[in-house]
This record gives structure tokens, sequence and C-alpha cells, in this order.
């Protein structure tokens, strides 16, 4: 509950990243000196079901552990969550929602009224489709939330990101081109 | 015949109980102290060995589930049967019911007490 | 860059699950007999792996229950290995039997268990009514408040065991610590071998030379002896536990006791937690000094021994007390902490005087715990000491629907 503790809420469906993002996330974060925490919505996890993940990111160590009920970021990787899930739940006004999409953010606004500087969009899906190849966009989502969260150095997250894709693609080294410019771009292109 | 102080069934009369202190961490049991419990004393009717009739087949010493059929070392059969060993024997009857129905060399007799 | 305690130790992101299974990895027990089950089936098979990709030399045995598990291990351990499992909740309800037949027998077996519901209602969600129901089986108890000291207590555990000659657990809350990634900083591979040592029994059954029979049956003429070895060796445990810690705060930095105290020597009120929880009341406690407000907080580590007098001499002082139990005893009374710690209380002389206690119980099933409630419980404790409120002669329960 320190200000300085910052909390996201991911939203996706199961299959798509959710956890994986939230704990990459944090992985990289605790790579350039933040104390982390990153956690599933707990519980049995069903293919394309509505999922939930959470990360906890502070420059002081984290003992709090209950759930976050009122995040300062929100990351929905799939747009059309926005029908079947409160998205907006527990975000004041001051919170952020990150969404992949085609449209833009005063569609967004609109349809989960909430005040226009609090949406911020890009097609992460467009870009895993041009950067990785297949329609994964957890990564890419992963550079929209350093820009938006605004404190957090990018070039440290894309290095710490390579050294820890190194260890897991050492022999595809496409794959982790890919997922590095794909941040590089959702980074950039987010709006 | 040994006496030692052993844990277990209250069979002698002079028995010293041992102490939290004295007994062994967990629940363990010095090895061979089955030999100091004379069950023997527990036997209603008695195995009686025919030496004569014995072929010496040792169903008897693989049957009886006391260890009480005494054998010594043979050089023409490898081994061959002794005796019965009564301070453990309790009487059960298995060597009897077990040796060949021709041969018949153990019979149960009642104890004489 | 976040600093290590230890010279060599290095900070790495891990969950509850893999720390524990990192830390089996490195104590590498000859023998590993398990049972995957949620929420503890990553140690089960993070472990697994690491045997079948011949990282480590553990015999690991698939086996088909957790009754085997515990059984399997308890062999093991008779043989002379030492010997780890891992479990959760029913798992842990099917080793019942054997559980106090590990402790009865003086085994020194090691299990990492993620505390669970029970069922019915089936719930997979963290609460503490598995280990706290196992209570009186003989077994050494440690619970972590989060991964860090999950990885520290299963290291500990190894020594504690095999000096106490007593079987222990070390918990951690289900997918609360289990599944929540945070920071860890682990400790090079060859410092946790050699704080551990080699296991040397004393007796063991592989040791031909040396036979013995273990487990025999004892009547009423030896039983109450042996069960009092037992009961002697868990009291004598709190100082091989305190001297254990000593250890691993010279090799490894990080300060362990049979209990925390946070801010408890000037409180005016204080709860009483175990588990995850006390990280959610120290944001609480931190908060409320920040208002002037004497909280504190005592979070139990070490449950079984229970540190009886020392934890009654520490809250003696303390005006108004809740003790929190993430489990319910159904007794019609109180729950486990409670009752515990009032006994505990009444001991020393301090029965209806000071301080008042409340019992709570909360987060039965997973259900949430956070800092409102907390705070709401000091609020009611405040009110106590004021006397404005009353203090509840029964159990108070958190977040739950009555009417």
């Amino acid at each position: 509950m320190s200000k300085k503790m910052i909390e996201v809420r991911w939203h996706g469906r199961g299959g798509q990243g959710a956890k994986t993002a939230a704990l990459l996330f944090a992985e990289t974060l605790l790579a350039t000196g933040k104390y982390i925490q990153a956690f599933p919505e707990y519980g049995p996890e069903r293919m394309g079901a509505p999922v939930q993940s959470f990360n906890r990111i502070s420059d002081e160590i984290i003992t709090i552990h209950s759930g976050i009920t009122n995040p300062n970021y929100v990351v929905i990787l799939d747009s059309s969550l926005m029908n079947s899930v409160n998205v907006t739940y527990g975000v004041d006004n001051n919170g952020k929602i990150i969404v992949n999409t085609s449209l833009n953010s005063q569609d967004i606004v609109k349809k989960l009224g909430v005040l226009t500087n609090q949406v911020c969009v890009i097609n992460a899906s467009k870009i895993a489709l041009e950067t990785i190849g297949k329609d994964i966009p957890n990564t890419p989502m992963l550079g929209a939330l350093v820009k938006v969260i605004g404190a957090l150095n990018i070039d440290d997250v894309l290095e710490n990101i390579r050294v820890k894709l190194m260890t897991k693609f050492r022999h595809k080294p496409e794959v982790i081109e890919g997922n590095l410019t794909s941040i590089k771009r959702a980074f950039d292109e987010v709006c | 015949m040994k006496k030692k102080e052993v844990k277990g069934f209250n069979v002698h009369d002079n028995e010293k109980k041992l102490s939290v202190s004295e007994l062994p961490v967990g629940d363990i049991v010095e090895a061979g102290t089955a030999v100091d419990f004379y069950t023997g004393s527990w036997r209603l009717q008695r195995p009686v060995w025919n030496k004569e009739k014995c072929i010496n087949c040792l169903i008897c010493w693989i049957s009886c589930p006391d260890s009480c059929i005494k054998i010594l070392p043979d050089k023409q059969k490898t081994s061959i049967v002794a005796g019965i060993d009564y301070d453990h024997c309790k009487g059960c009857g298995i060597c009897a019911k077990e040796c060949p129905s021709k041969i018949k060399a153990i019979t149960m007799e009642h104890e004489k007490k | 860059m976040i600093k290590t305690v230890c010279s060599r130790g290095k900070i790495v992101a891990k969950t509850g699950n893999e720390v524990m299974a990192e830390a089996m990895r490195q104590i590498e027990p000859d023998v590993v007999a398990a049972y995957p089950i949620t929420p503890a089936t990553e140690i089960v098979q993070i472990f697994s792996q690491f045997v079948a990709d011949g990282i480590i030399k553990s015999e690991f045995v698939a086996v088909e229950s957790e009754h085997s598990a515990m059984s399997t291990t308890i062999a093991a351990s008779a043989a002379g290995a030492r010997a780890m499992t891992a479990t959760s909740s029913q798992g842990l309800s099917l080793m019942w039997e054997m559980l106090y037949i590990a402790s009865g027998l003086r085994l020194p077996v090691v299990m990492a268990e993620v505390n669970r519901a029970l069922s019915a209602p089936i719930n997979i969600h963290g609460d503490q009514s598995d280990t706290m129901g196992a209570r009186d089986s003989g077994w050494i108890q440690i619970y972590s408040e989060n991964s860090q000291e999950a990885y520290d207590n299963m290291i500990q555990s190894i020594r504690i065991a095999e000096k106490a000659k007593l079987p222990a657990f070390v918990t951690t809350d289900g997918f609360i610590i289990s599944h929540c990634m945070e920071v860890v900083e682990v400790y090079p591979d060859v410092d946790v071998k050699a704080f551990i040592g080699e296991y040397k029994p004393d007796r063991y059954l592989l040791d031909v030379k040396n036979p013995y029979t273990l487990g025999s049956i004892d009547l009423q003429d030896y039983y109450f002896e042996h069960r009092y070895q037992l009961a002697k060796a868990m009291t004598d445990a709190k100082d091989i536990i305190l001297d254990v810690a000593d250890d691993f705060k010279e090799t490894f930095g990080r300060e362990y006791g049979l209990y925390e105290k946070y801010m408890i020597d000037d409180a005016e009120i204080a709860i009483v937690v175990i588990g995850s929880v006390a990280g959610t009341s120290k944001v609480v406690v931190k908060e409320l000094r920040k208002r002037g407000i004497k909280a504190g907080l005592l979070k139990i580590r070490v449950y079984r021994p229970f540190p009886s007098y020392q934890i009654a001499k520490d809250l003696k002082r303390i005006k108004a007390v809740a003790i929190l139990d993430k489990a319910d005893s159904c007794s019609g009374a109180f729950g486990p902490i409670y009752s515990d710690v009032a006994a505990s209380l009444c001991s020393i002389g301090m029965v209806s005087s000071c301080p008042k206690i409340v019992n709570y119980v909360y987060g039965l099933g997973g259900r949430e715990i956070n800092t409102d409630h907390i705070f709401s419980i000091y609020e009611k404790l405040k009110k106590i000491v004021l006397g404005v409120e009353n203090f509840s002669n029964k159990i108070e329960y958190i977040n739950v629907r009555i009417k």
C-alpha cells in the first residue's frame, strides 16, 4: 500500500499467455532492481476461458500477499473480453487501461465508460503477427505497459528479456529477435 | 539357560522394565530377543518326533513358524533333523500336519504337566 | 539492484513451489517418494524432472497414492536414507496413519507441505485445515510467510529433523505463496550441502552387522514410555531449532526464531498470525504505527513444537490480542492457534486479567484476507482497550456471509 507500489492486472484468455506475460514482466523488472510479485488468478485454468494474472512492482520489499483489487494498470490481451468481463473493476480515475485492439482509444473510452486519458490502445496482435509470425499478443503488450508506466527503462527491459529468452530459445534466434522487435514496436506505437 | 533383560511380554517374574532414558530411541527392540522368550510354556500339545521314521525331507523345518525344528549338518543329505526345541515350540501342530502322510514321523501328544 | 543478504547468494524470481523444489534439489535426498496434488504438484514435477535429467542422483519413486508416498519415505528413512516427500490437503489426509508411524519410529522424514482446504466441499485453495489437523501427529511444523522463508525453512528442517530424530514439514500457503513469483535469494549448492552435512543415522535397518527390530508391538508395559520419549523429543526440539537457526544466520545471514516479533515490544494491541497473512498484516502495522497507534504482530514460525512459555511471556503485557486461525477446529469452542495461545497464557498465570484475547477465523477455502480486514481487527482491539466494546468470548469470523 506504499504509494510507490504499482499494481497491474492482466486480462486474457486461457492459452494467450496472460500468466506468462506477468511472470516475464516480473522477472524482467527484478533484473532492473525492482521488487516484484507475479501471480495468476488462482484456480483451474481452461483454454479460451477468461483468465487474469497480476503484478506488484516496488522499490521496497513487498510483504503484502492479498489479492489485487485496485490495480493501477489493466492490460487487456483480447479486446473481446470487454464484452464479457468487467475489466474496469476496481480501477479508479487515475488507473490506466491498455487494450490490444485495432480500434482507436475514443471507441474504447466510450465502450468502457472511463475518462479519455485512461485508455491506451495498441494493435498488439498485428505487431505479433508481423514480428513473431503468430498472434501471441503478450510480449508486445509488455512493451506497451512499460511505455505507459513510464518510470521504467525500455532498454534495460529489452536487454533483460533478451537474456531471459536466450536461455529458452538458444537455438531459435529468430524467436528472440521477433519478440524483442515486437516489444520495441509496441513501446513506440502505443497511444 | 541364559536370562537377559529384554523388552517385551512379562515372561520372567524378575524382568526389569526399562525406563524412558534406558530404552533405545524409537520403537526399537534389540535383535535376537525372541530366544529369551519361552513360548514353550504356552503348549497344550507337544510334537513327538520319531527319529526312526523320519526321512529328513525337512518339510517340518520349513513349515515351523517358530523355527523350533533343530537341524544338524549331514555329509550325505546336507542337513538332517536333530530334534525339537521345546523351549520355544508353542505346540501348534503344523509340523505334524505337514509331515508326509505315508511317513508320520511327528505326532502330537497331550502335554503332561 | 537488490542486495543479497548472503555474500554468495543470488537473487532470483521464483514461486513458492519452485523454491521448495530448488531446496530439494540442493539437499539431494537419497529417496523421494511422492504423489502430485494441487497446489503442491509443481514441487513433485520439478523435482522429478531434476532426477530425470540426471542433475541429481536421488531415487524418485512415483507411488500410486500419498499413503504409499509416506510409507515408502518411512521405509527409506528406516533403512538409513535421507528421505523426503511433498503433499497437500487430501494427500496429507491420506497419509494420516503413516504420519504417526514416522514420528513414533522417530524417523527424520522431511516433507514440503502446501496448505490447502480439506473436502467437503471440494476446494483447491489455501487454508491451514490440513496441517492444523495434523498438529498432534508428532511432526515438527514450520510455517513460511513467503517463498524466501519456504526455501530457508526447507534447508534448516533437514538438520532439525535429523538432530531431533523427528519428522518435520515445512508449509506454504496454497496458491498465495506456492504460485506467487517473488524475489528469493538462493545460496550456492555447495554452501547448502555443507550446511546440511551428510546424514549419518545412529542406527539403520540396512546396517546388517547390527540388526534390530523396528516397530514391534508395544503394549501397556512400554507404549507409554515410548510416547513420553516422543513428547520429550518435541520439547527438546525447540533448542535444536534455535541452534540450527543460529548456524543458519551465521552461514547465510538470515535470522530465524521459533516466532517473529514485529513491533511487539512496546505494543498495546497485537495480532498473532501464521503464514502469508503475516506479510499483509505487517503493512497494516506499519501504517498504524505511522498514525501513532502502538500496534504489533507476532508471527508463529514453528507451530510444533509450540513455543508456549516464550509466546506467553511476550504477550502478557499487551492489552488486547487477536489470534487469527486459518482453520476452524469445528470444536464448538475455539480455533487451534487460539487454544494453544490461550492455554499458554493460562499456564503462566494470565487467566482473566490482561491481555484480553479474541479469536478470529479467516480465509477458509482461500477466502480473501486483505489489509482492510486486518485494519478492522486492530480497530476492534483498540475499542476493547478503550472499554467501549466488550471482547467476544467466541470465534469471530472474518469476511463470511452469515446473515
